[in-house]
C-alpha cells in the first residue's frame, strides 16, 4: 500500500470516527489517536524518509492536507457537541417569565402635586418664576391691597379663618400679587410669576367644599400686556391640562383686583359640548378666573398704571383634578387613602 | 335675580329662545344659573268650571263636584279643599295628568265615590310653598272668572313664562332690576328699550308736608337721600292676579296690594321701598338716626332685636320703627286695618347696611341691593311709581308733594378714554366707529375728540368710574370670542426653580423612589395634635373663631397628620402604608402674631413595604428601614457636615429606646424612630415608624463641594474583625474609634454582623466589621496593613473593652 493510499485510508477512517464521536471526550480521544505524536499520521510522515526526493513533497503535501482536514473535522465536531451541551443546559434553565418581578417599593406623587408640577413646568418654559407666599397672611395683603377694602360685599365670596383681626389664613394665592409687585425691579424686565399653594376658606367640609385646598395664581406685568395675551395664555393652560381638542371661551365675571374680569370655560370633555351631568347640560366647564390687573392694585404697589399693565389668573388644582379624573369628593385629596393615592401615576 | 321673560318683553322685542338669551347674558354680562320653566313636566292640567258641588255622603269634609273641563259632559271629581264651591273656575288635573313633583294623577275612588282627577292648589303644581300667597295656601286656587274650561291652565297663572335665573356678581348691582337688565339687553341686542313711565296723580287738596314730618339726623354719608310720600284712604286687599304672578315669578310671596306694589317697584327699579302704616307713627313724625347701643326693636319676623350703635334706624318721634334698609318693625307694619301709608324711598350707605344685615343675620332683597349699590337717579322716580301703583291698587289718594328728609345732587360720571388705550389693553385693532357704536348701544352719551372719547356714564351704571371700567364694557360687548389669542412678547425672562424649590422638588422624588407615597394632610388640626412631635418648643397659632376644635390650630409638625392618614387607612383594613408629606409647619415668633412658616418633610411607615409574594416574605417595617430611608435621602443632599444619630428620650410621643435625634454637624435637624405604643393607641394606628426633618434647615446647610477623586489603580486589602463587647457600647462609638485609629489607608468600615443570641454572654453583643484599606499611590504590603489593623484591635480592646474573637 502506498503512503498515499494509507493516508487516504486514515483520512476516511478518521472522518468516520469523528462523526461517530457523540461526546466531547470521544472527540478528544479521536484527536489524540489520530493526530498525536504516536498516531498513524505521524507514523506515515516518519516513513517519508524512504521516498524518492521527487515523491517526498507530493506525499508531504498530501499528508498535511489530510491532517488539516481531520483537524478541521475535529473542531467542527467539537463545536457541534459543545453547542448541544449548552443548549441542553439552557433548556434546563428555562423560567416562567410571566412570574412577577421582585418588588421594589415605589411611591407616587399626590395627584394635586402632579397638576401643580405640570403647570409649573409649562410656565417656567415661558419664563415665569415660581413664588411661594406665606399661608398666614395679613388682611391687608390678602384683601385690601387687592382692592377689597373691609366691608366690601365681595368679601362674602370668601369666608375667612382669622387669627386676629388683621391676620388670617390666606383665602387666595393672589395674596402674593402685591408682594410680587412691590418687590419687582422692572428695569430688569417684566414680572412673570406663578404662585401655587395652599389656601383656606371657612367652609364646612363636604363633597364639594374643603376648608383647605390649592390655588395657582399667575401674574404678568409689563409695558404692553394685552387681554389677547391673557386669552392665549389661558388657552394654553386649558390645552395642557385637558388636551388641545377643546375650545376655550371667556365670559365676564367679577374680581375686585382685575378689570376687566373674566371666567374661562372649556368645552366639557365628558360630552364634548353636547351637555351632560358633568357640565350641568351647558356643554361648558368653568375652569379658572382671570382678568387685567386693576389699576388700583398697581397703584397701591407703587406702579404707574398708565405705563404698566398686566394680567392675572387663578385656578384650582383640586377642581382640575376632580374634573380631569372624575373625582366626586374633594375630601379624597386630604384623607390620603392609599387606595386613592395609588391610582394616580405620574405621566411621562 | 330671577328675570321673567314675559316681563322683559314689556321692554324689548325679543323672540329668541330663552336658552339662547340666557347664553347671551352669560357670555356678555353675568352668570346664569339656569332657565326655569314652571310648567315643565306638567301635563293635562286644565281650567275647570265647578257646575255643582255637594257634600260627600260619607265624609265630613269631602265634596263631590261636577266640573266642566271643556268636554261634552262634565266630569266628577271629589275634592277635600274647604274653599271649593259651585261657580268657581278651578285648576283640574285630569286623569293621567302629571302635576308637580313628578306626580301622576289617576282616576280613583274616594270613600266609594269615583273621582276623575283632582282640583289643585298652587303648591300641588310645584310652586314653592314659600311663594304661595297665604290666603290661598289652605285651599285650591281659584282662577279668574274669564278662564275658559278645558284650556291649559298655565297661561292664567304665569306658569307659561320662562324665568332666567341670573347669578349677579357684586359689581353688577344694576342688573338686580328689570330696568337695569333691560338696559343691558338693549345694549347687547342694539335695541331702544321701552322704559316704564310714571302716571302719578296727586290730590291737590292735601299736602304731604302738612301731615308728615321727616328729619334725618344721621350724616350724609350714611343717608345720602331720604324721601317719603303719603298715600291716604287705602284699602288693603290681595293684589290682582297679574301682579301676584310677577311677584311669585320673581321668587317672592304675594302679601297684599301695598306690599306687593313696593316689591314690584323694587324688582322694576332696583330701589328698595318701605311702606309704614301712617297711623302707627307718632304725630306723623319720622326721624332717621343711628341706634343707641342696647335699644330694642321688634322686627316684622317677630324677633325682638337688640340694636348696635352702627345700626341705622328709622324712628317715629325717636322711637325705632324700622331697621333701615334691612327689615321693618312689627309696630308699623301694614295690616288689613291700615288706611294711610307713609312710603319711604331712600339711599343708605352700603357698608352700614352690610354690617347691620350681617350682625342681625337679616339678608333681605333690600339689604342685598343696598350692599351692592342703588341707582341714585331713580330713587324719587321709584317713589312716585310706587305711590301711583299703591293708589291705583288700593283706591287711595296720593297727597301732594314729596317729603324730603335729605336730598342729593346726583351727577353722571364723566370718563375719558382713548381708542389707542383700548386697543393697547385689549390687543385689538378696533376702529373709532366700532367703539363709538358700543357706547351708543350702552346709551352712554359720548363725544369724540381725535381718538379720545368723553363718555358720560349715567347714574344707573354706578359701577363704572375709571377708564378700565369702560374697557371692560367695550371688551364684553365686542365679544371675548372675537379677541385675538396671543402670548406676551417683550424682554425674555428665565423661568426656573430657585435652589430651595429645586431641593424641595428633588426631595419629593427621592422619597417616592424610596417607596413613600406623597400625602397632603390638613394644616389645621386639634391643639394637641398641632403641638405633638414638635421639633422645637413653640406656641401654637390658633384660629380666632374655629368651626370645630378638630380644625382649630396650625400644625407644628407633619407626623400627626400622617398618623391621622394611617388611622384612616387602618380603619379601612389597609395596614401596609408608607407615606410622606412635604409642607409647612408654623412656629411661633416672639412678639409676632404671624408664625414662622417652615418647610418640613416627614414620613410614616407601618406594616410592611414589600408584600408577601411567591419569592419574598413580607418583612415588617422596623427602625432600621426608616432610618435607611432617612440616611439615603440625607446622603443625596450632599451635606458638607457629617450626619449623626443620637439616641433620645426627649420626644414624649416617641418610643424612648427607639428614637434618634438627627444632627448635621452640631445642628439638630430632625428625628427618626418608632412612635410610642401609647401614641399608637391614641391615634388608632399599629406599630409605626416615623421621621420628621426640618427641610429649610437642610436646605440652609452648606453642601459638599463635589470634586472628582482619582480612582486608585492599586488593589485594596480587607481585614475582618469580630468582637464581643458590652451591650451599651454603640456602633457609632466603635466605628469612630476604628476610623480614628485606622491609619492613613483605611478607606471603609462596614458592619457585617450583629449577634446577641446563643453563646453570647448576657449584657454583651457580638459585632463584626470589615475594614478596607487602599493606597492611592502604591500597592499595600501585608505587613503595613497588619500593623495598622493591630493598632485598631488594641484600641478596641483597651478603650472599649472589646474581646476580639
Amino acid at each position: 500500500m502506498s503512503l498515499q493510499d494509507r493516508l487516504t485510508e486514515l483520512r476516511d477512517q478518521g472522518l468516520a470516527d469523528i462523526k461517530s464521536a457523540d461526546v466531547l471526550k470521544k472527540v478528544n480521544q479521536v484527536k489524540v489517536d489520530l493526530l498525536g505524536k504516536k498516531g498513524p499520521i505521524t507514523e506515515v510522515l516518519r516513513g517519508m524518509r524512504d521516498l524518492t526526493p521527487e515523491e517526498r513533497p507530493k506525499v508531504g503535501a498530501y499528508a498535511n492536507e489530510v491532517r488539516d482536514k481531520l483537524q478541521e473535522a475535529i473542531e467542527h465536531r467539537r463545536e457541534e457537541l459543545e453547542l448541544a451541551v449548552q443548549n441542553k443546559q439552557l433548556a434546563a434553565e428555562k423560567l416562567d417569565v410571566t412570574l412577577p418581578g421582585r418588588q421594589v417599593p415605589q411611591g407616587q406623587p399626590h395627584v394635586i402635586t402632579q397638576i401643580i408640577t405640570e403647570l409649573e413646568d409649562l410656565f417656567m418654559g415661558m419664563g415665569y418664576q415660581i413664588v411661594d407666599g406665606d399661608e398666614v397672611e395679613e388682611d391687608y395683603y390678602n384683601f385690601e391691597r387687592l382692592n377689597l377694602p373691609k366691608d366690601h360685599p365681595a368679601r362674602d365670596m370668601q369666608d375667612t379663618f382669622y387669627i386676629t383681626k388683621e391676620i388670617l389664613l390666606r383665602t387666595q394665592t393672589s395674596a402674593d400679587q402685591p408682594r410680587s409687585l412691590e418687590n419687582h425691579d422692572f428695569s430688569k424686565g417684566p414680572l412673570k410669576v406663578l404662585s401655587p399653594g395652599r389656601v383656606y376658606r371657612r367652609d364646612t367640609d363636604d363633597a364639594t367644599h374643603s376648608h383647605q385646598f390649592h390655588q395657582i395664581e399667575g401674574l404678568v406685568v409689563d409695558k404692553h400686556i394685552t387681554m389677547a395675551d391673557l386669552k392665549g395664555t389661558l388657552t394654553l393652560v386649558a390645552n395642557e391640562l385637558f388636551g388641545d381638542q377643546f375650545e376655550v371661551r371667556l365670559r365676564p365675571s367679577y374680581f375686585p383686583f382685575t378689570e376687566p374680569s373674566v371666567e374661562a370655560d372649556v368645552t366639557c370633555f365628558n360630552c364634548n359640548g353636547k351637555g351632560c351631568a358633568v357640565c350641568k347640560q351647558t356643554g361648558w366647564i368653568e375652569v379658572l378666573g382671570a382678568g387685567m390687573v386693576h389699576p388700583r392694585v398697581l397703584e397701591m404697589s407703587g406702579i404707574d398704571p398708565e405705563v404698566y399693565g398686566g394680567f392675572a389668573f387663578g385656578l384650582g388644582p383640586d377642581r382640575f383634578a376632580m374634573l380631569k379624573y372624575g373625582v366626586d369628593d374633594i375630601r379624597n385629596f386630604y384623607l390620603n387613602d392609599v387606595r386613592f393615592l395609588s391610582q394616580f401615576y405620574k405621566k411621562g | 335675580m330671577r328675570i321673567s321673560y314675559a316681563w322683559l318683553r314689556d321692554y324689548l322685542k325679543l323672540d329668541i329662545p330663552a336658552d339662547e338669551l340666557a347664553e347671551k347674558i352669560e357670555r356678555t354680562a353675568v352668570e346664569v344659573d339656569g332657565v326655569i320653566r314652571p310648567s315643565e313636566g306638567l301635563k293635562k292640567v286644565v281650567v275647570g268650571d265647578v257646575l255643582e258641588c255637594v257634600p260627600h255622603p260619607d265624609s265630613d269634609h269631602l265634596h263631590i263636584c261636577q266640573v266642566d273641563v271643556g268636554e261634552d259632559d262634565p266630569i266628577q271629581i271629589v275634592c277635600g279643599a274647604p274653599n271649593v264651591a259651585a261657580g268657581e273656575k278651578v285648576i283640574v288635573a285630569l286623569p293621567n295628568s302629571w302635576i308637580g313633583n313628578h306626580t301622576k294623577i289617576k282616576r280613583s275612588k274616594m270613600r266609594g265615590v269615583v273621582s276623575n282627577g283632582m282640583l289643585c292648589a298652587l303648591d300641588e303644581l310645584g310652586f314653592d310653598e314659600k311663594l304661595v300667597p297665604k290666603e290661598v295656601a289652605d285651599g285650591i286656587f281659584i282662577l279668574p272668572a274669564e278662564a275658559k274650561p278645558g284650556e291649559p291652565v298655565f297661561s292664567y297663572i304665569g306658569m307659561d313664562d320662562e324665568i332666567i335665573d341670573m347669578s349677579v356678581t357684586p359689581n353688577r348691582g344694576d342688573m338686580l332690576s328689570m330696568n337695569g337688565t333691560a338696559h343691558e339687553l338693549a345694549a347687547i341686542y342694539d335695541q331702544a328699550p321701552t322704559m316704564p313711565t310714571v302716571d302719578l296723580h296727586e290730590d291737590a287738596s292735601e299736602l304731604a308736608d302738612d301731615e308728615l314730618n321727616v328729619t334725618v339726623q344721621a350724616d350724609e354719608q350714611a343717608v345720602p337721600m331720604y324721601k317719603m310720600r303719603l298715600i291716604k284712604n287705602v284699602t288693603i286687599k290681595p293684589s290682582p292676579l297679574w301682579l301676584q304672578i310677577r311677584i311669585w315669578n320673581a321668587g317672592m310671596r304675594p302679601i297684599n296690594n301695598v306690599v306687593d306694589a313696593t316689591n314690584y317697584i323694587l324688582m322694576q327699579y332696583g330701589q328698595p321701598l318701605h311702606a309704614f302704616d301712617f297711623n302707627s307713627l307718632t304725630k306723623g313724625q319720622v326721624n332717621v338716626r343711628f341706634a343707641k347701643a342696647g335699644e330694642q326693636l321688634t322686627t316684622l319676623d317677630g324677633e325682638e332685636r337688640e340694636l348696635a350703635a352702627t345700626d341705622l334706624v328709622i324712628c317715629s318721634d325717636d322711637r325705632p320703627i324700622c331697621l333701615a334698609g334691612t327689615m321693618g318693625g312689627l309696630d308699623s307694619e301694614v295690616t288689613d286695618k291700615t288706611t294711610a301709608i307713609a312710603l319711604e324711598s331712600a339711599i343708605f350707605d352700603a357698608v352700614k347696611i352690610r354690617k347691620t344685615a350681617h350682625n342681625h343675620n337679616l339678608h333681605s332683597e333690600a339689604s342685598m341691593r343696598y350692599e351692592r349699590g342703588i341707582d341714585h337717579s331713580a330713587t324719587e322716580t321709584a317713589l312716585d311709581a310706587a305711590a301711583a301703583l299703591i293708589a291705583k291698587l288700593s283706591d287711595g289718594t296720593v297727597t301732594t308733594g314729596v317729603v324730603v328728609g335729605r336730598d342729593e345732587d346726583v351727577q353722571p360720571v364723566v370718563v375719558k378714554i382713548s381708542l389707542s388705550r383700548i386697543n393697547h389693553v385689549l390687543g385689538t385693532d378696533l376702529s373709532l366707529d366700532t367703539v363709538a357704536a358700543i357706547f351708543r348701544r350702552l346709551d352712554f352719551p359720548t363725544t369724540i375728540d381725535g381718538d379720545t372719547y368723553t363718555v358720560t356714564v349715567p347714574a344707573r351704571r354706578w359701577d363704572i368710574h375709571i377708564p378700565a371700567d369702560l374697557i371692560e364694557e367695550v371688551a364684553r360687548l365686542y365679544g371675548y370670542d372675537n379677541l385675538p389669542s396671543t402670548l406676551p412678547t417683550g424682554q425674555p425672562t428665565i423661568g426656573r426653580l430657585n435652589e430651595t424649590q429645586q431641593i424641595i422638588r428633588d426631595s419629593r422624588k427621592l422619597m417616592e423612589s424610596a417607596g413613600l407615597t406623597q400625602a397632603i394632610s390638613y394644616s389645621l388640626t386639634t391643639e394637641a395634635k398641632a403641638k405633638a412631635f414638635a421639633l422645637h418648643a413653640s406656641e401654637v397659632t390658633k384660629l380666632d373663631f374655629p368651626m370645630s376644635s378638630e380644625r382649630s390650630a396650625l400644625r407644628l409638625n407633619l407626623i400627626s397628620g400622617l398618623l391621622d392618614d394611617l388611622a384612616y387607612n387602618n380603619a379601612r383594613k389597609e395596614h401596609d402604608v408608607a407615606l410622606y408629606e412635604e409642607g409647612r409647619v408654623f412656629f411661633s415668633q416672639p412678639e409676632q402674631v404671624r408664625p414662622k412658616e417652615v418647610e418640613h418633610i416627614a414620613g410614616a411607615i407601618t406594616g410592611s413595604m414589600v408584600q408577601t409574594a411567591w419569592d419574598t416574605a413580607a418583612t415588617p417595617v422596623d427602625f432600621y428601614q426608616i432610618k435607611g430611608i432617612v440616611a439615603g435621602y440625607l446622603k443625596s443632599l450632599a451635606l458638607a457636615a457629617p450626619v449623626s444619630y443620637v439616641a433620645t428620650t426627649a420626644h414624649p410621643e416617641m418610643h424612648p429606646g427607639r428614637t434618634a435625634d438627627i444632627y448635621v454637624g452640631e445642628d439638630l435637624v430632625g428625628f427618626v424612630g418608632e412612635i410610642h405604643p401609647a401614641t399608637a393607641k391614641a391615634y388608632k394606628v399599629r406599630e409605626t415608624y416615623v421621621f420628621e426633618l426640618d427641610l429649610d434647615a437642610l436646605i440652609a446647610q452648606p453642601k459638599e463641594h463635589q470634586q472628582y477623586q482619582t480612582i486608585s489603580k492599586f488593589p485594596s486589602i480587607t481585614r475582618d474583625v469580630a468582637m464581643l463587647i458590652d451591650d451599651q457600647v454603640t456602633n457609632a462609638a466603635i466605628v469612630k474609634l476604628i476610623k480614628d485609629k485606622g491609619g492613613a489607608h483605611l478607606r471603609k468600615v462596614q458592619l457585617f454582623d450583629v449577634y446577641n443570641g446563643k453563646n453570647v454572654p448576657a449584657g454583651k453583643k457580638s459585632l463584626a466589621y470589615t475594614l478596607t484599606y487602599q493606597d492611592q499611590n502604591g500597592t499595600l504590603v501585608d505587613e503595613e496593613i497588619n500593623k495598622a489593623f493591630e493598632k485598631v484591635l488594641t484600641a478596641l480592646t483597651e478603650t472599649l473593652g472589646a474581646e476580639i474573637r
